[in-house]
């Protein structure tokens, strides 16, 4: 089982990585999405996993006993899943309006804040 | 009055009256001068009421605990010195401000020049009386910054800006190595309390790392108190306004300087690299300042000078070693400060009164302000070292040291003669400002007529000359106990016997006083006329300045060689960043593990289920797919993007993460619909026509970025694997929440306690960040909107419209009015359905999976679904959904959820449970984690319903205008 699943986090990541190593925004942006789902299922891995044992205690005990998944690798994810969540949000409707801006998706051809071949601007006080 | 009280009020009162200040009017000069002036007079008053208890015990403080695990505290501490100078800042404030009444002309906004003046007061008090080395750094650092801030007033100015961020530049690098030498004294002495550092002296001198605190702190010293070869900012600092400048000059700024070397004097000085360092910055200073002041043509840039030099002769005094310059030194930190805010104040008022500061152009000013050319003389005077002003008792004194033998060395020969030639020097250009600018010609081409000031801005300037003229007929009568309180709290018992007299007999002092006199006399009538005709600036070596290297230093060091760094190794691309930042991360991932071998041979292998690896291998096919889509057909690649998504979230379910999978769910479904709508807008890729040709250099990228892609998710795979099958340890973090999510947390699913109980300050600011993004967005997206002709209608819609077209029977527009009926009937139907799931999810959320940011992405897809089935005006016109209230509404229950622990004296976010019997529900959990559960759902509702309502509205205005057009078309027709 252990392998079949770390092929999958490692192939999530290698997606994740070629794709936001593009130049296109909208690649980038695919890519962060798959990201967001590889590094979660990594946070997973390291609570070691385990089937129908959920952290929830049940009724009428206060405690669990025997073995249970890890909630704490859970707690992180859900609030790892809100921030990429926001993270993706936000880079898309920037990507958006830097499209409407510059009219262009490609990352090297945003260059209005460091134009190419600037010149340097004057020295002195 | 409490010690403790007073001096804390001491310290915190100039602040306090610095907001306050900030807050009047902007032409408020005369409540602003009465809060300022109340300000600086209650300082002052507090420090007069401590005299007695300082006389007494030697020395009062108060402390409390600020970082006690590093050794900080809050100490505060006033002896005798502290209290001099907490006087002297505060009384000179108080003389200050009432000038700047008068100088500070209607249409300065004054609320923001007595607020900085007010925070610099403060912050000098601070320095002051802080009994923390620590401490005392960080206000050092508030009188540079907010030194800068004053130099920088009129910041319209490029003088004012550049001497600004000069003077901060050089005191700044200075602050700097202060706190590092106070460091080392801290790591020396073991402890940063002035007492206990003022104890051991012995320890600190004798210690290897002595000389490096010495010079680190000597070039925070130094660089304050503006001494060769740091002097140069202080000359371009009097581009500040002239009240500014008089407060600087004389109590404050420079004077932070020697303060500090005569705080620590019992410590560092009497080595010889104490001697060496001080006395050779000292004496350069003294000569080249009084040497270069002669040649100003500026008023304030002649006492700028004269201020540099006067500080020379107090940092040599201290170089010495020997008690009596001690002495010699603090009398003289008072007597400049009087005669020198005076002077300031008086060139403020020609300045004023007359249109310029040009020396060659002023002239025969006595006739028109007799009275304030009597205080200018009298004040000159003093400066120049004339007997019976209170300059000339501390020149005296130091001459008397200066031809006493310390050490045999060259300074120590050569110190009586720069001495006298100093002091000669101050003769000429004390001289030279009374000369030129109030005897001779009249002045012409003047912009307007000289008149006296009013009383009240020449009262200081008649106080302080006043002041000099009585220190310096009866000094022991006057300063006398005050300085003696001051010298025995830095000496101690090794306070020598010394003489305020103001005649000591013929003595060898008196007749060096003598030769400088007649000798600076002597040199004023040769120079007289060339100074006249000369440019500013000494001859031959005036292209010479320090500061012209500085700015070199700068540009070059902070342009030239930057730009070069950058060029050689910055990129301003995106794609090599990335990569370089993936590499990096592979890198630092592989050190730990090839340092430290992985054992793989207790590996806990489970058996494999084939369900899971075919939803595994459709995942992976799905995230592959994706990636090759990506650049041909964006939809299909949204729609793999779910499916790997889906296959994340099925994993969740199936290894006992009920609560991941219901979350990932939802937010796979809202990421596709923004997604989405966000794809309509970004440019679509058209396949390139012809044969394809592939570039070298693409095939090249496209390969390495392969191959880096391939490693790092390869290395990543092989983490994991050793994260999963290492074994568990008997005791981790998550035992601790899982014995107490019940007992303490009272809910039964424990990640959601973990979520809003244990760690719901982590949760508050997730949410916070959400709520932050939603609001970018909005802001991003409400304000632009694509113009209506530059959207081009769907395909789909255009087709329907034709197929409308094309049929006698429809309207245009009647095939699109219909468009997928049925689910928009559905989905409207399913609105209180969701609701209501929604409410069932959130109200669990405590016991079993669930919890408020699910039901609130779940309500938000209610929201969205309700504009997929009918459109943006159709819901927007029966419903009215306020998502910014949401989002505030959410963050204020959350917070005050949090804040209603304190009411019942427990820390923030504690939280408090009970279950209630509800009717028809039954037993409900009612934690107080409830409440902030439900700030949590309002905050997610109205943050992901601000941004797919906010994306959703950009083609808005392209249907709205085409209506209209179409409206038009059918009345013409």
């Amino acid at each position: 089982m252990e392998p079949a699943f770390a092929v999958l986090v490692g192939l999530f990541f290698a997606v994740a990585i070629y794709l936001m190593l593009s130049k296109h925004v909208i690649r980038i942006l695919l890519g962060v999405a798959i990201f967001g789902n590889a590094v979660n299922l990594l946070i997973f891995t390291s609570g070691r996993v385990m089937r129908e044992v959920a952290a929830i205690i049940p009724e009428g005990a206060t405690t669990l006993a025997g073995p249970v998944a890890n909630p704490l690798p859970q707690a992180l994810i859900l609030t790892a899943i809100v921030i990429s969540f926001s993270f993706f949000a936000f880079l898309l409707v920037l990507a958006y309006r830097a499209y409407q801006e510059l009219g262009t998706d490609d990352t090297d051809g945003m260059r209005v804040a460091e134009p190419e071949g600037e010149p340097l601007p004057p020295i002195g006080y | 009055m409490n010690g403790d009280v007073l001096l804390i009020l001491i310290v915190v009162l100039p602040f306090v009256g610095s907001v306050l200040a900030a807050t009047f009017r902007p032409n408020a000069r005369n409540s602003e001068a009465w809060l300022a002036g109340g300000v600086a007079l209650a300082c002052l008053i507090l420090a007069a009421i401590a005299y007695p208890a300082i006389v007494e015990h030697g020395a009062i403080r108060s402390e409390s605990e600020w970082l006690p695990t590093l050794g900080l505290n809050f100490t505060l501490r006033m002896d005798g010195f502290a209290w001099l100078f907490s006087v002297l800042v505060s009384g000179f404030g108080f003389l200050v401000v009432l000038y700047a009444r008068y100088y500070m002309s209607p249409h300065d906004p004054v609320p923001r020049f007595f607020a900085f003046l007010l925070a610099f007061m403060g912050a000098m008090l601070g320095m002051v009386i802080s009994g923390n080395l620590v401490l005392l750094v960080i206000f050092w650092e508030l009188t540079s910054i907010f030194s800068f801030l004053l130099i920088g007033y009129w910041h319209h100015n490029a003088g004012a800006r550049d001497g600004a961020r000069m003077a901060l530049t050089i005191t700044g690098i200075g602050g700097l190595g202060l706190l590092v030498g106070v460091l080392l004294i801290g790591h020396i002495v073991g402890s940063y309390d002035l007492d206990r550092v003022l104890a051991a002296g012995d320890q600190i001198r004798e210690h290897d790392l002595y000389v490096p605190a010495l010079i680190l702190i000597l070039l925070g010293t130094l660089t304050k108190s503006a001494q060769f070869p740091f002097h140069f900012w202080l000359p371009n600092a009097m581009a500040a306004p002239t009240p500014v400048s008089a407060y600087l000059h004389s109590a404050t700024m420079v004077k932070a300087g020697v303060f500090l070397m005569a705080r620590l004097w019992p410590v560092l000085s009497g080595t010889p690299e104490w001697f060496w360092i001080v006395g050779f910055a000292g004496m350069a200073s003294l000569l080249v300042g009084a040497f270069f002041a002669i040649f100003q043509h500026d008023l304030k840039g002649l006492l700028a000078y004269s201020t540099i030099s006067h500080l020379g002769l107090i940092t040599m005094l201290l170089s010495l070693g020997s008690p009596l310059g001690a002495v010699a030194a603090i009398f003289h930190m008072i007597n400049h400060a009087t005669f020198k805010a005076s002077l300031f104040m008086a060139a403020g008022i020609i300045d004023h009164e007359t249109g310029t500061r040009d020396m060659r152009r002023l002239g025969g000013l006595f006739r028109y302000m007799p009275i304030t050319a009597t205080l200018a003389m009298v004040a000159s005077a003093a400066m120049a070292g004339v007997p019976l002003l209170n300059g000339f008792l501390s020149k005296e004194m130091f001459f008397a040291e200066a031809i006493e033998t310390h050490a045999k060395s060259v300074l120590d020969t050569s110190a009586p003669y720069v001495a006298v030639l100093a002091s000669a020097f101050a003769v000429t250009y004390s001289l030279r400002f009374i000369h030129t600018v109030f005897f001779g010609p009249k002045p012409t081409g003047l912009e307007r007529q000289p008149h006296e000031p009013p009383f009240w801005m020449r009262f200081p300037i008649q106080f302080l000359v006043l002041a000099c003229l009585v220190v310096g007929t009866i000094p022991a009568l006057t300063v006398g106990p005050f300085l003696h309180t001051a010298v025995i709290s830095v000496l101690g018992p090794n306070t020598p016997f010394y003489s305020l007299a103001v005649w000591h007999g013929f003595t060898l002092p008196l007749l060096m006083s003598a030769v400088a006199l007649v000798a600076g006399v002597v040199l004023y009538l040769l120079l007289n006329g060339y100074l006249n005709r000369s440019e500013a600036g000494p001859p031959f070596i005036r292209r010479l300045q320090a500061q012209r290297i500085f700015e070199r230093v700068l540009v070059v060091l902070s342009w030239k060689w930057a730009r070069s760094i950058e060029a050689r190794l910055g990129t301003r691309r995106l794609q090599p960043q990335l990569r370089l930042l993936v590499v990096a991360a592979f890198i630092a991932a592989l050190l730990p593990i090839s340092l430290d071998d992985l054992s793989l041979t207790s590996l806990r292998i489970s058996e494999i289920d084939a369900v899971f690896v075919l939803i595994w291998v459709s995942g992976i096919c799905c995230a592959v797919s994706a990636a090759y889509q990506a650049k041909y057909h964006r939809l299909a690649a949204l729609i793999l993007l779910g499916g790997a998504g889906l296959s994340t979230c099925i994993t969740f379910a199936w290894f006992s993460a009920p609560d991941l999978a219901l979350t990932q769910l939802l937010v796979e479904i809202v990421t596709t619909v923004l997604l989405l709508l966000g794809l309509r807008w970004l440019p679509k890729r058209i396949e390139e026509e012809g044969p394809k040709t592939v570039s070298l250099g693409t095939r090249f990228r496209r390969v390495r970025d392969f191959g880096i892609a391939v490693a790092a998710g390869g290395g990543v795979g092989v983490l994991a694997f050793v994260a999963m099958t290492s074994p568990v340890p008997l005791e981790t973090v998550a035992s601790y929440y899982l014995e107490k999510a019940y007992v303490e947390g009272g809910g039964k699913n424990v990640v959601n306690v973990i979520l809003v109980d244990f760690r719901g300050f982590d949760t508050l600011g997730e949410v916070s960040v959400l709520a932050v993004v939603a609001l970018t967005v909005f802001a991003l997206l409400r304000r632009f909107r694509p113009a209506a002709d530059s959207i081009a209608v769907p395909d789909q819609q255009r087709m329907q419209n034709d197929f409308d077209e094309a049929e006698p029977d429809r309207k245009v527009g009647d095939t699109i009015a219909d468009y997928l009926l049925v689910p928009a009937v559905i989905m409207q139907w399913a609105f209180p359905v969701i609701i209501v799931l929604a409410t069932y999810l959130f109200l669990r959320g405590h016991d079993l999976p669930g919890g408020g940011f699910v039901a609130g992405i779940a309500m938000a897809a209610a929201f969205i679904l309700q504009y997929m089935a009918a459109g943006t005006r159709w819901v927007e016109e029966r419903l009215r959904i306020l998502p910014v209230s949401w989002i505030g509404l959410g963050l204020l229950l959350a917070a005050l959820t949090g804040m209603g622990a304190w009411l019942f004296g427990y820390p923030f976010l504690t939280t408090y449970s009970q279950y209630v019997e509800l009717p028809t529900v039954g037993a409900t959990p009612l934690a107080t984690a409830l409440l902030f559960d439900l700030g949590v759902l309002g905050i997610v509702v109205g943050a992901t319903v601000l941004m797919l309502i906010a994306l959703a509205h950009q083609s808005t205005r392209g249907l709205r205008s085409a209506r209209v057009a179409t409206e038009a078309e059918q009345e013409e027709a």
